[in-house]
């Protein structure tokens, strides 16, 4: 069993482009769920459109990348519009419910043999990702500190990734520490205040829904760049609550909540599952007890026991204040 | 209705009046008692306004004024329609029928922001305070017009940074005013019932309204802090607001109201300066049932304001339960 | 009053067909050896069956919904578990091998079990700690994902079918066709279906249910005993998702996310009826069952469930009550 392998697998994942993608991913999620109070159980659904709304572009119709990037972008606001407009005005469950139906949805549609001529059905769709790999400044090779060591390519994702998270960051904090922001919030709160002071509460709704969802978009179109390729079932409803998990880790309602908890979620995730394998191969686990093929499975049902005793014991994550989660009704 | 007093009853009740006379009621002196009676200066004006729960009528007024610059109360039993009412004017119910209009502009189904837009602005029975805000945060949300709410100028902190001052200073002013200044910067979901009911009325004047509806301002306050909202809203009538309560202890109504709008099974049944209101027979039918069949019935005339008074209050504090109308967003 | 909202769920499944029809022109022509009309009665028939199939499943997830608010997002693990659970008894190599009919209703019970024990150990815990509503939304988040993948590790990826009842040859009824296996589980789910319905409306139990769905305050208030009634509900529901899927697994196949799949049309179902309404769950099922069924008369059979779903947000837009729900709470 070799710790330096598992430290160095669970460092890189945890530092790397998938963190990153998480987190921005989760980004938008806090700002409907954390800020705003929206049960949005189908994020992973805007990673998808936006996933693939660059990647039809460029492969099936052979636009070019920031047609992509745009189309991507432009799916999601539509994605969001259609999603908020029947049930922003019920109560949170509906939401809850159309969102992670329409992200299922979504995929079922975008894998099926009839939108096969344009989303590749259930093979997806491959060499996307040239343009942005053109744009790459750092030379061929591999990089690296200690037991972290990563290729130019993911050098290039990974700088992109972390940089979009440091915009994004300032631009949320901005935001929610603006009047606008104020607004979000006390809907989180109640939203039958705000309305009764003269604050269209829908519309607000619906913005952070739209923005949310954009920023989901943004992380699919990164998470199908890193891959290089985007296949229906890698969109599974689990990616959601996943990204519910490292949220709640890291703080709701936190600015850098979605942050920490990437990369902690990442990296613990990671070591889990590295350590798993390894233990396996050496023979500390039997394998009639739990196969490296099943070790994926563990790992998922591992995510949902810690997303439940998080839940229970520590709502407010790491970077949450237990004092301000008391005071929620919720 | 059937509220033609005999003139007496008039006579006796205002010998009686405890109330401080003010312009307002001076101005509403020449009205008649009547239920849909016209005002002299009417600011908010109801027409048919109908709305039925699966069958079961809630409300259904047929004219009512409320007039500018007094205080109006508007009580009547439990399920008697005056918090739909309330609901149906601030946009968070809908009528299935009716008009009405506020300050001369149609108001008809407008939604609830567009009416506090206009200047009319309501509280809730239960404090709608913002937990996880902190005081001056709930007061700053209120104030109207920000440029930082929207979401292109929010990231753009300079061009809303003094607007957000001025309004800091008037949320400071106001809590001082009702003396929560010592507590501005808590959350406020850690303030007393009392204070909440404060912090809503405070919340409410900074929208700058014209009129405000409040629902049960006083409510399960002890009697030391009823008394001093009660001085609060007192004094906004007296700057010129326009305000209009929904109450049960009728030493409240008596005390601070220039008049009292009276509703029972959803109709408005009877309205008139606060003294006159408990003798009338509308009025006591509305509370006690139909016990007498005509006003002024030997035998069944109240015997005082005092013991009507009392009779008020304690139906009150037997069946105080929520109507199940809330006004919570999720229906449509 | 009755009558127009009997026949709105009619009206609903005409006018989805009535939207599918232009389309049907694009599509490639099945080649057909029977007439459209034929096709169409088969199409029904299946879409009768799997649509009680959904409700028998959804009716549990329903009646949590309407007695404590809770969207359980781990229903439909339950029925994923009935049917492992089934299976392991019936077929499994490492099973005792019973037949189907004792390893269904030990399979029933199981759930009855589960249900329980998620009620006492999971969900009256949380309520007496305080952890809101929608942070127990969460929680039923993370218990799917737990219980869908120790299935995963346990049961394997691989699609399986019962020991009996598996290859039936199709009893020739005119126009269309049924097995005998179909035909006995379709008549089966509508004699739970409406024994679910006499147990709500007649006994002591199925009153105190409907009381609590109504208001929980006032049933407490008149001497109901509430927490029992909750038990009760959870283990029916459990039970009732565990036979939901030996069900599913009986006339199509049993897989370890066949539950979470499900569980999204049982909320297109329950949406469809009218959120918290028992009967509407069982109305909208049996559309929502009957779409996906009809679709594949002129969509790719990939993208039955799609349609399933895509009816949910097109009610939402239009009627957010559901076809049996409520528009106006009474006051």
């Amino acid at each position: 069993m070799d710790f330096s392998v598992i430290v160095s697998d669970a460092l890189r994942s945890g530092i790397g482009p998938i963190a990153a993608i998480y987190a921005l991913a989760a980004m938008g999620l806090n700002l409907h769920f954390g800020y705003t109070g929206l049960l949005n159980f189908g994020q992973v659904g805007f990673m998808l459109v936006g996933g693939y709304g660059l990647a039809v572009t460029v492969a099936t119709y052979d636009g070019s990348m920031w047609l992509g990037v745009l189309s991507g972008l432009g799916c999601a606001i539509v994605l969001a519009l259609l999603l908020g407009a029947p049930t922003l005005r019920l109560r949170a469950d509906y939401l809850a419910i159309t969102t992670i139906a329409a992200g299922e949805t979504l995929r079922l549609f975008y894998r099926s043999s009839w939108a096969e001529p344009v989303t590749g059905g259930v093979f997806g769709l491959q060499r996307f990702a040239g343009d942005f790999y053109d744009l790459n400044p750092i030379p061929r090779g591999t990089y690296g500190v200690w037991l972290v060591e990563f290729s130019s390519q993911d050098l290039w994702v990974l700088t992109v990734g972390w940089g979009l998270v440091v915009v994004v960051g300032t631009l949320l904090a901005l935001l929610v520490h603006s009047p606008w922001g104020r607004v979000i919030r006390s809907i989180r709160e109640d939203e039958a205040a705000p309305r009764s002071l003269g604050k269209n509460v829908y519309a607000y709704k619906m913005q952070s829904l739209v923005l949310g969802g954009v920023l989901g978009a943004v992380a699919g179109m990164l998470q199908a760049i890193q891959v290089q390729s985007v296949n229906p079932d890698s969109y599974d409803p689990a990616v959601t609550f996943f990204l519910y998990t490292l949220l709640v880790l890291g703080g709701a309602g936190r600015i850098l909540g979605p942050v920490v908890g990437s990369i902690l979620f990442w990296f613990v995730l990671t070591f889990l599952d590295s350590a798993l394998r390894q233990a396996i191969g050496a023979g500390y686990i039997s394998p009639e007890l739990i196969s490296t093929s099943e070790v994926g499975a563990v790992r998922f049902a591992l995510v949902g026991l810690a997303l439940m005793l998080l839940i229970v014991f520590r709502p407010q994550g790491i970077l949450g204040s237990r004092k301000e989660m008391l005071l929620s009704g919720r | 209705m059937d509220a033609d007093q005999p003139p007496a009853v008039r006579a006796s009740a205002s010998a009686v009046s405890a109330h401080s006379a003010s312009a307002a009621a001076g101005r509403l002196a020449g009205t008649a008692a009547e239920p849909g009676v016209r005002k002299p200066d009417p600011l908010l004006v109801l027409d048919g306004v109908t709305r039925t729960f699966g069958g079961l009528v809630a409300v259904r007024v047929d004219h009512l004024e409320v007039q500018r610059g007094a205080i109006t109360a508007l009580i009547g039993p439990n399920g008697a329609g005056k918090t739909t009412l309330f609901n149906i004017v601030s946009g968070f119910d809908r009528a299935g029928r009716g008009s009405w209009s506020f300050d001369g502009h149609p108001l008809t189904g407008r939604p609830a922001h567009r009416v506090a837009r206009q200047g009319l602005v309501r509280t809730f029975q239960l404090p709608r305070t913002l937990s996880r805000l902190t005081v001056r945060e709930n007061m700053m949300l209120a104030a109207a017009g920000q440029h930082g709410e929207r979401l292109l100028s929010a990231v753009l902190r300079p061009l809303w940074r003094r607007q957000e001052r001025e309004a800091g200073r008037r949320a400071d002013e106001l809590l001082e005013r009702f003396r929560l200044g010592g507590v501005r910067d808590d959350y406020a979901g850690t303030l007393s019932g009392g204070q909440r009911k404060l912090l809503e009325l405070a919340r409410v004047l900074m929208v700058r309204p014209v009129m405000v509806l409040l629902d049960e301002p006083v409510a399960g306050v002890n009697p030391a802090l009823s008394q001093s909202l009660l001085g609060h809203i007192t004094e906004l009538r007296d700057e010129g607001l326009t305000v209009c309560f929904v109450e049960h202890d009728m030493d409240v109504v008596m005390g601070i109201s220039d008049w009292v709008a009276v509703m029972a099974d959803g109709r408005l049944v009877a309205e008139g300066p606060p003294h006159t209101i408990g003798q009338n027979p509308a009025v006591v039918d509305a509370y006690l049932g139909r016990r007498h069949d005509e006003p002024g019935a030997p035998g069944v005339e109240p015997t005082g304001d005092q013991s009507t008074g009392d009779q008020l209050t304690g139906d009150k504090r037997a069946g105080d339960q929520p109507t199940g109308d809330e006004p919570t967003g999720d229906k449509e | 009053m009755r009558c127009p909202r009997i026949l709105l769920p009619a009206l609903a499944l005409a006018l989805v067909v009535l939207s599918a029809a232009p389309a049907a022109g694009q599509g490639e022509e099945v080649p057909a050896g029977r007439g459209f009309g034929a096709r169409f009665l088969q199409a029904l028939i299946d879409g009768v069956q799997f649509g009680v199939i959904i409700a028998i499943t959804a009716v549990g997830l329903s009646l949590v919904f309407g007695t404590i608010h809770l969207i359980n997002f781990a229903h439909g693990e339950f029925v994923t578990i009935g049917a492992t659970f089934a299976f392991f008894l019936n077929a499994s190599p490492a099973g005792p091998g019973w037949h189907l009919i004792p390893a269904a209703a030990a399979a029933v019970l199981f759930g009855a079990l589960m249900g329980a024990a998620v009620d006492r150990g999971l969900w009256r815990p949380l309520r007496a700690r305080g952890t809101g509503l929608i942070n127990l939304f969460i929680v039923t988040i993370g218990l799917s994902l737990l219980l869908r993948h120790i299935v995963l590790v346990l049961y394997g990826t691989r699609p399986a079918s019962f020991a009996q009842y598996d290859i039936q040859e199709a009893i020739d009824l005119g126009p269309v066709g049924i097995t005998p296996r179909d035909l006995t589980v379709t008549l089966l789910s509508i004699l739970v279906l409406l024994g679910v319905a006499a147990l709500l409306q007649r006994t002591r139990i199925g009153t105190a249910v409907r009381a609590v769905s109504v208001n929980r305050d006032l049933a407490e208030a008149s001497g109901i005993d509430v927490q029992r009634v909750v038990l009760v509900v959870w283990m029916f529901g459990g039970a009732l998702a565990a036979l939901g899927g030996v069900f599913f697994g009986l006339v199509e196949i049993i897989t370890w996310d066949m539950g979470f799949k499900l569980l999204l049309l049982m909320f297109a179902g329950i949406i469809l009826g009218g959120l918290g309404s028992a009967y509407g769950a069982m109305v909208g099922s049996l559309v929502i069952g009957i779409v996906a069924q009809v679709s594949t008369l002129w969509f790719p059979v990939d993208l039955q469930y799609a349609w399933a779903l895509l009816v949910l947000i097109v009610v939402l837009l239009v009627r957010p009550q559901g076809i049996l729900g409520r528009r106006e709470r009474v006051g």
